[in-house]
């Protein structure tokens, strides 16, 4: 076999659906639209999290608000016969990430449990990424953001606080993951069991209309909600071939 | 090739003049474009980058600014130049030898000032040599998928390019400067003319490697622009994703180019009194070259608006519709006014002969493509797939000044450049003139006879 049959054999594999699905975890999310009630409390949660600063209100008003997971609002409809809906967007930890290809620095990448990493330290902040990414979830950080004392207290020590000139958006909670994979490994089993990891805007959500876990087991909670007829990816139409499933809001004729 | 007779010797010196002759209006202007751009340039970036890229005008949609439109435009500027000389050269074209060598070195400043405004527009500079690959201890390569750094490598291969061409064009004339100064401009010329000696040897050499430069640099300069079109082409970006974008940016680069060429070979007829060297037979061709170049673009735009309308999908239909009637429409049609309405005065030859005319439209085209770029970022970015997520994006103060301060960067490197290299190429001009009639020869024959 030649050098070109190899590279060309290599590429397709790496190319071929599914490729991703053949590695130890496929973390997907299920976002149950009808359940959902537009609170926030995800937003909060991931917030305390993930030490994400709030930017205050005139920064905010200039568009740099920073929340990895925010709740699009979308209306329907003339004044009296009025309807609000809502959908939670966060980084969709798409299989066929456009932000992956353009970063120079390869500062995002797809690790192997199907999550688009970003590797703070690496990035450079070309910004590429977030205008590469169709769903606008990636939040540069435009300054030092600040903590005044006593809110430095409040940080997570697991996660990392990002200087002025990063890149930075959901993780899907990579450090309650790793935490997981952990004890996992030290109880002597293979697998973190079903359940046992979720990212803070699941354990939040107050009406359960998120769900968290891995779509390579078949009996998985998340498997199972993602067979709903309900499910669909948000801008299916630009193949970006996201892990966080939508289920459809039912129509009720009142 | 030109209105009247020039002798050589009358080349020699007014270029060792422009070199050594220096008035008092040079280090008014000198001193100010210095002031310009540490007042404006460094001044605001060293504020942004103690402050963080939030000192410019950026925000959740629209992530890149008018710091990307003036990198594209400076590198849409380098384009003419030295991709303009190559081929003339190629075609044997004599009108190109008065111009080209300061065409070249314009070239070569805005690729110097489109790398700076990389550095101006990343969230951390300090880390920018992560995106060239070079071994290092972290075992990390730059992304090679990554358009971007397509870019750094194709930018970086077309600087060297460039700076190889312009400085093997000039050996031999660093070499007639070197045997008329003295002091240390002598000492100065002497390392710069690699002791050039003019021997026919030397001279065949010079013509192959330099014509074997011009072939190598033609497709750079095409794939250069291709891949900074590309930055936003290979996005998912509505009325940005479109395969039209690599020969839009082509043409579109030549064109401002060529307009820019305009400006500055009208400023230094004017200013370094190269009247009769660069003559109105430069400004007619480069008339029709800018004509050519502007029905091109016409085309090409009225062709991205086809396909967006064509495509029937939402958010192309939006992109374009904020584009052409949105908050930026007025610039939209500034743009069209300056770039395809006003450039068809040239299909006359009394306009194109013109020299004040000539250098108002060439400005306008510049401010025309200028305009181009800022609505390629300004107005595609904030009309994304999701509306929730639309925003809107006014440049700040601190990039207002480093855009103005890019212009006095550009003016500072190509005024100390007119002082030190002879800005019109001295053997090539003497090529196109009638041969002198030696006047010992014939002396001497009188002398025999």
């Amino acid at each position: 076999m030649s050098f070109m049959d190899t590279l060309r054999t290599r590429w397709q594999e790496y190319r071929k659906p599914g490729y991703y699905d053949e590695f130890d975890y496929a973390w997907t999310m299920t976002i149950d639209l009808d359940r959902c009630t537009g609170c926030g409390a995800c937003v909060t949660a991931c917030q305390a999290e993930n030490n994400i600063p709030l930017v205050g209100e005139t920064e905010l008003a200039r568009g740099r608000e920073m929340q990895w997971i925010r709740i699009e609002r979308y209306w329907e409809g003339e004044y009296p016969n009025v309807k609000l809906n809502f959908i939670p967007m966060l980084c969709q930890h798409c299989d066929a990430a456009p932000c992956e290809t353009v970063c120079p620095v390869s500062a995002t990448y797809h690790n192997q449990d199907g999550l688009n990493a970003q590797v703070y330290n690496r990035c450079i902040g070309t910004r590429s990424c977030a205008v590469y990414c169709p769903y606008e979830v990636r939040y540069f950080n435009y300054y030092d953001h600040e903590w005044p004392s006593p809110l430095d207290q409040q940080l997570n020590p697991d996660v990392s606080v990002r200087e002025k000139g990063v890149m930075e958006k959901c993780t899907f909670c990579i450090q309650r993951i790793r935490q997981a994979k952990d004890t996992a490994k030290d109880d002597g089993r293979r697998r973190v069991l079903d359940g046992e990891v979720q990212p803070a805007c699941v354990q939040t959500c107050a009406t359960e209309a998120m769900v968290f876990g891995d779509r390579n087991d078949p009996q998985s909670q998340v498997s199972q909600s993602m067979n709903d007829p309900r499910a669909y990816h948000v801008l299916e139409e630009v193949n970006t071939a996201p892990s966080v499933v939508y289920l459809k809001k039912v129509e009720a004729n009142v | 090739m030109s209105e009247r007779e020039i002798a050589y010797s009358e080349v020699n010196d007014d270029i060792v003049r422009s070199l050594v002759v220096t008035g008092r209006n040079y280090y008014i202007t000198l001193a100010v474009s210095i002031l310009v751009t540490f007042a404006c340039f460094f001044g605001p970036w060293f504020y942004q980058i103690q402050y963080g890229i939030g000192a410019a005008g950026m925000n959740h949609p629209t992530v890149w600014g008018t710091y990307l439109a003036s990198f594209i435009f400076w590198i849409g500027l380098s384009h003419s130049g030295t991709l303009l000389s190559a081929v003339l050269h190629l075609t044997n074209s004599e009108w190109r030898k008065a111009m080209y060598r300061s065409a070249e070195a314009m070239t070569l400043f805005s690729v110097m000032v489109a790398a700076t405004m990389v550095m101006v527009h990343v969230g951390r500079p300090w880390f920018v040599h992560w995106a060239v690959p070079y071994p290092n201890q972290m075992e990390m390569w730059p992304n090679f998928r990554s358009p971007l750094m397509f870019d750094v490598m194709a930018i970086t291969t077309y600087m060297t390019g460039s700076i190889i061409f312009i400085y093997m064009g000039t050996i031999p004339d660093f070499a007639a400067v070197r045997d008329r100064t003295t002091g240390w401009r002598h000492h100065m010329y002497v390392l710069l003319s690699l002791g050039w000696r003019g021997t026919d040897t030397e001279w065949h050499r010079l013509h192959w490697a330099y014509t074997f430069l011009a072939v190598l640099i033609v497709p750079l300069a095409v794939s250069v622009h291709s891949i900074v079109s590309w930055d936003f082409a290979l996005s998912i970006v509505p009325a940005l994703h479109q395969t039209i974008f690599a020969p839009y940016f082509v043409v579109g680069a030549i064109y401002s180019g060529t307009a820019g060429i305009v400006t500055v070979m009208f400023v230094l007829r004017k200013y370094m009194k190269f009247e009769h060297l660069i003559t109105k037979l430069h400004f007619d061709n480069l008339g029709k070259l800018l004509l050519v170049m502007s029905l091109l673009w016409t085309y090409i735009n009225a062709v991205e608006l086809f396909t967006g309308w064509y495509s029937e999908s939402s958010e192309e239909y939006e992109a374009l519709g904020f584009r052409l009637f949105g908050f930026y429409g007025p610039l939209y049609w500034e743009m069209i006014l300056f770039c395809a309405v006003a450039p068809l005065l040239l299909i006359s030859k009394r306009f194109r002969t013109s020299f004040v005319p000539m250098l108002i439209l060439s400005i306008a085209i510049n401010i025309g493509m200028y305009t181009e770029r800022f609505l390629i970022v300004a107005t595609s970015l904030p009309r994304q797939y999701l509306p929730d997520a639309w925003g809107m994006y006014y440049p700040s103060l601190v990039e207002i000044l480093i855009m103005i301060g890019s212009f006095g960067m550009f003016t500072t490197l190509f005024l100390i450049f007119v002082k030190i290299f002879p800005s019109v190429s001295l053997y090539e001009v003497k090529e196109t003139l009638p041969e002198p009639q030696p006047k010992l020869r014939t002396q001497s024959e009188s002398g025999a006879s």
